[in-house]
């Protein structure tokens, strides 16, 4: 499929003439409008962000805000509330991420290989996705319900009266489950893109080598779509470690349930501690930088060979 | 191909041109209010919304007309709201409903406008800050609760208060004088002994934080003191009257006479266990209930229905006394809340708003409120009336205007967010709340909380 389109200029160093040269300073000229219009609206609360952060203020006292330096980072960092929510938080990604990937890639390969009613079966697939994260967590929440939900009903395990939002494992379950249902569909269409750039003739050349379904899935497929799996990963990790809409909805924090987000939002919003909440919002920019050079070092993928620049 | 672009934007203006006349009209329109009569907004909280709606026409005049704007459910995310709309200095935040615990907290930012004698009718600060010294007309636990560092900033509108509601049945099958105060223990006691109940509200939520203010006021303490120095209120969480307290809620969370869902109670939950349907199940002879002054109208409405009295005859075994003691012999300082109206700072039309908000806290509203939706008067004229109006028994009237009178206030601070919120940390879950331990961790967090050395 992606055979030699080879650019020409690729590699060699392009001769600058004096039209080139104009064409870029027009090109800059173009794109100045979008970049100062991006500085204002990312730049600036992320700079007010970090200066806020080294500062003692709250919203009802203005007049007593003080200066305190990495005083709140320090504070941040020795708590426990902090490294329970992150460890929480770190629980939610990595089981989420985990569950989607395989789930997601089964998705994958039904929509990539279903023969008849196509439209209908790769709809049906991405409905969780179109739908709103507070009206799936709502949905989630009555399902779970010890009074009119349906689960307890249908696992035969459990009692009819058990309430999954009273002890922590269970609620972080059922927080889970609706994560996991909203968005495992986002990370299929990743994955089927990926699955899409698979060469059909190195499978069939697989095939007449003899190889099973099995090896041709994990000696031929995976590996030719590391890249999309790697962005579906990086994406979906990201995303997952920000997770605050089901656990708002669900428990609103209670039984230790709380993210990073939500601690966040907690000062933040709830009790105006604008100081601390925009250390934590730095904190947990800087842990989202983290996980995603890990990721990209994980998979040891180069990024613009994933964008096909190469 | 080639007459596509050129029919193309022929067609686009004039579908552009349709969608503007048809929204002219209704953008001048929205600009027709701020050129002619100012329209004030006043946020409500969702409690008697009826007869808000009902006010609001009654008290616009030639000057002014007064638009409902409906606050969410719960008190904290009604505080949410109105706070970030105050602290972006919205001009039009004209009026609301202040849950007590807010007017301090608002004030001292800086969001409220002050009432003083110049800018209300018949010297209305001074009546309340006499209030206060318990000399004007207004309750003392009504007045104190808009008062901030020697400034009124607030107008008390109806005044809540929580009583021990009881089945007189129960309490006599206790051998329980009813007429006298009588304690925590025995309320417990004579709930567990006699197949009864005890109600709280001990959830993870503001109410628990009133009946844990309660006990601790009860015992003569504090949970903080000297709050007006903000950040560095004196914590006293960890005293002999914090430790009281923790005794009762151990003793009530170890009692049979607990109700099971006792973790996540509310004002709701314990409701339907006044008249059980069947009285030799266990809990069967109902309860004791800390509640709010709704109960009476609730039960009278619910009279014959599910979940409420099966009869006149059964709604007649309701029983009301004042709110428990701590320790015996120890007046209790019963629970206070309700609503207070505020002018918003930064309204564009401050002295129609003051005026707006004397007419929807007259005593007629305060009236209406309490004998169509059971929320009673903040003031001695309203409660005269309501008492003359006799829709309520003569002597549950005069229970909830000494308790509003003699009643504790939550810490005045400019913090109570963070107060409330690191009690409800330590204190939850109820059954985990030991007299030795729980009192002194939750005033070290509470100190560390308010110095900013831990989260919340």
């Amino acid at each position: 499929v992606t055979t030699t389109t080879a650019p020409a200029k690729a590699g060699a160093a392009p001769a600058t003439s004096d039209r080139s040269r104009a064409e870029n300073r027009l090109g800059q000229k173009l794109v100045a409008p979008a970049i100062i219009l991006m500085l204002i609206v990312t730049a600036f609360p992320m700079l007010r962000a970090i200066w806020l952060s080294v500062y003692d203020y709250a919203l009802t006292a203005p007049d007593d805000r003080d200066f305190v330096g990495l005083s709140n980072y320090a504070t941040a960092l020795t708590d426990p509330l902090f490294w329970q929510t992150t460890g929480v938080t770190v629980l939610y990604m990595v089981v989420t991420v985990a569950i989607e990937l395989v789930i997601g890639f089964g998705f994958a390969m039904v929509m990539h290989r279903v023969i008849f009613g196509r439209g209908v079966v790769r709809t049906s697939i991405l409905i969780p996705y179109g739908i709103i994260t507070v009206v799936s967590g709502f949905a989630w929440q009555f399902a779970f319900s010890a009074t009119n939900g349906f689960v307890n009903g249908w696992l035969p395990f459990i009692g009819d009266d058990y309430n999954w939002f009273g002890k922590t494992t269970s609620a972080v379950i059922a927080i889970m489950v609706s994560e996991i249902w909203k968005t495992t569909p986002f990370m299929s269409l990743l994955l089927l893109a990926g699955l899409a750039q698979v060469s059909e003739d190195m499978i069939e050349a697989a095939k007449v080598d003899g190889a099973t379904w099995w090896q041709r899935l994990w000696r031929v497929i995976i590996p030719n779509m590391r890249a999309a799996i790697m962005v579906a990963v990086l994406f979906r990790a990201l995303d997952a470690f920000r997770i605050f809409d089901n656990i708002f909805v669900m428990t609103n924090g209670a039984q230790k349930t709380e993210s990073v987000s939500f601690l966040t939002y907690r000062q933040t919003i709830e009790q105006f501690q604008l100081g601390m909440g925009s250390t934590l919002s730095v904190l947990l920019f800087l842990s989202v930088l983290l996980i995603a050079f890990l990721i990209v070092k994980v998979f040891r993928v180069d990024l613009a060979q994933a964008r096909q620049e190469g | 191909m080639p007459h596509s672009p050129l029919g193309g934007a022929r067609r686009v203006p004039k579908t552009l041109i349709a969608a503007a006349a048809l929204l002219l009209p209704a953008l001048l329109a929205g600009c027709g209010g701020s050129s002619g009569k100012p329209t004030l907004n006043w946020y409500i909280n969702p409690d008697g919304v009826d007869t808000f709606i009902k006010r609001a026409a009654e008290c616009s005049t030639d000057d002014y007309d007064i638009k409902i704007q409906l606050l969410p459910t719960s008190a904290t995310d009604q505080r949410v709201q109105l706070a970030r709309r105050l602290a972006a200095e919205d001009s039009s935040t004209d009026l609301m409903n202040l849950d007590p615990v807010f007017v301090p907290e608002f004030a001292n930012a800086g969001w409220l406008a002050e009432v003083t004698d110049d800018n209300t009718e018949g010297d209305l600060a001074s009546t309340i800050t006499q209030s206060v010294e318990g000399e004007g007309d207004y309750l003392k636990g009504a007045a104190d609760t808009v008062t901030w560092q020697d400034g009124v900033y607030a107008i008390p509108l109806w005044a809540n208060t929580q009583v021990l509601w009881y089945r007189r049945s129960l309490a006599q099958a206790a051998g329980l004088d009813m007429t006298q105060p009588v304690t925590w223990e025995q309320v417990i006691q004579a709930a567990a002994d006699n197949n009864g109940s005890v109600g709280v509200q001990a959830n993870r939520y503001e109410a628990y934080v009133v009946l844990i203010n309660a006990l601790v006021q009860g015992a003569g303490g504090d949970i903080v003191s000297n709050t007006e120095a903000g950040k560095d209120a004196k914590v006293d969480i960890d005293s002999d009257a914090g430790r009281t307290a923790a005794e009762i809620i151990k003793m009530l969370a170890d009692s049979p006479a607990a109700q099971s869902d006792l973790t996540v109670s509310n004002e709701g939950t314990s409701l339907g266990r006044m008249f059980p349907a069947d009285p030799s199940a266990p809990q069967g002879a109902g309860e004791f209930m800390v509640n709010w002054t709704f109960v009476y109208k609730n039960y009278l409405d619910t009279t014959g229905q599910g979940g409420g009295p099966a009869d006149k005859q059964a709604f007649a075994d309701l029983g009301w006394a004042r709110y428990p003691e701590t320790v015996e012999g120890e007046d209790s300082k019963p629970p206070v809340g309700g609503i207070d109206i505020g002018v918003g700072a930064y309204s564009k039309h401050p002295e129609l708003a003051m005026k707006a908000a004397q007419c929807i806290t007259a005593t007629d509203m305060q009236v209406d409120l309490a004998l169509t939706d059971g929320l009673m008067p903040s003031t001695n004229a309203a409660y005269d009336k309501v008492a003359a109006s006799g829709d309520y028994p003569e002597d549950l009237i005069e229970l909830f205007r000494t308790s509003v009178d003699e009643g504790g206030p939550r810490p005045k601070s400019a913090f109570y967010g963070l107060i409330s919120s690191a009690i409800q940390a330590r204190w939850h879950s109820p059954t985990s709340v030991d007299p030795d331990s729980t009192p002194k961790k939750s005033g070290d967090y509470l100190q560390d909380v308010l110095k900013g050395k831990a989260l919340l």
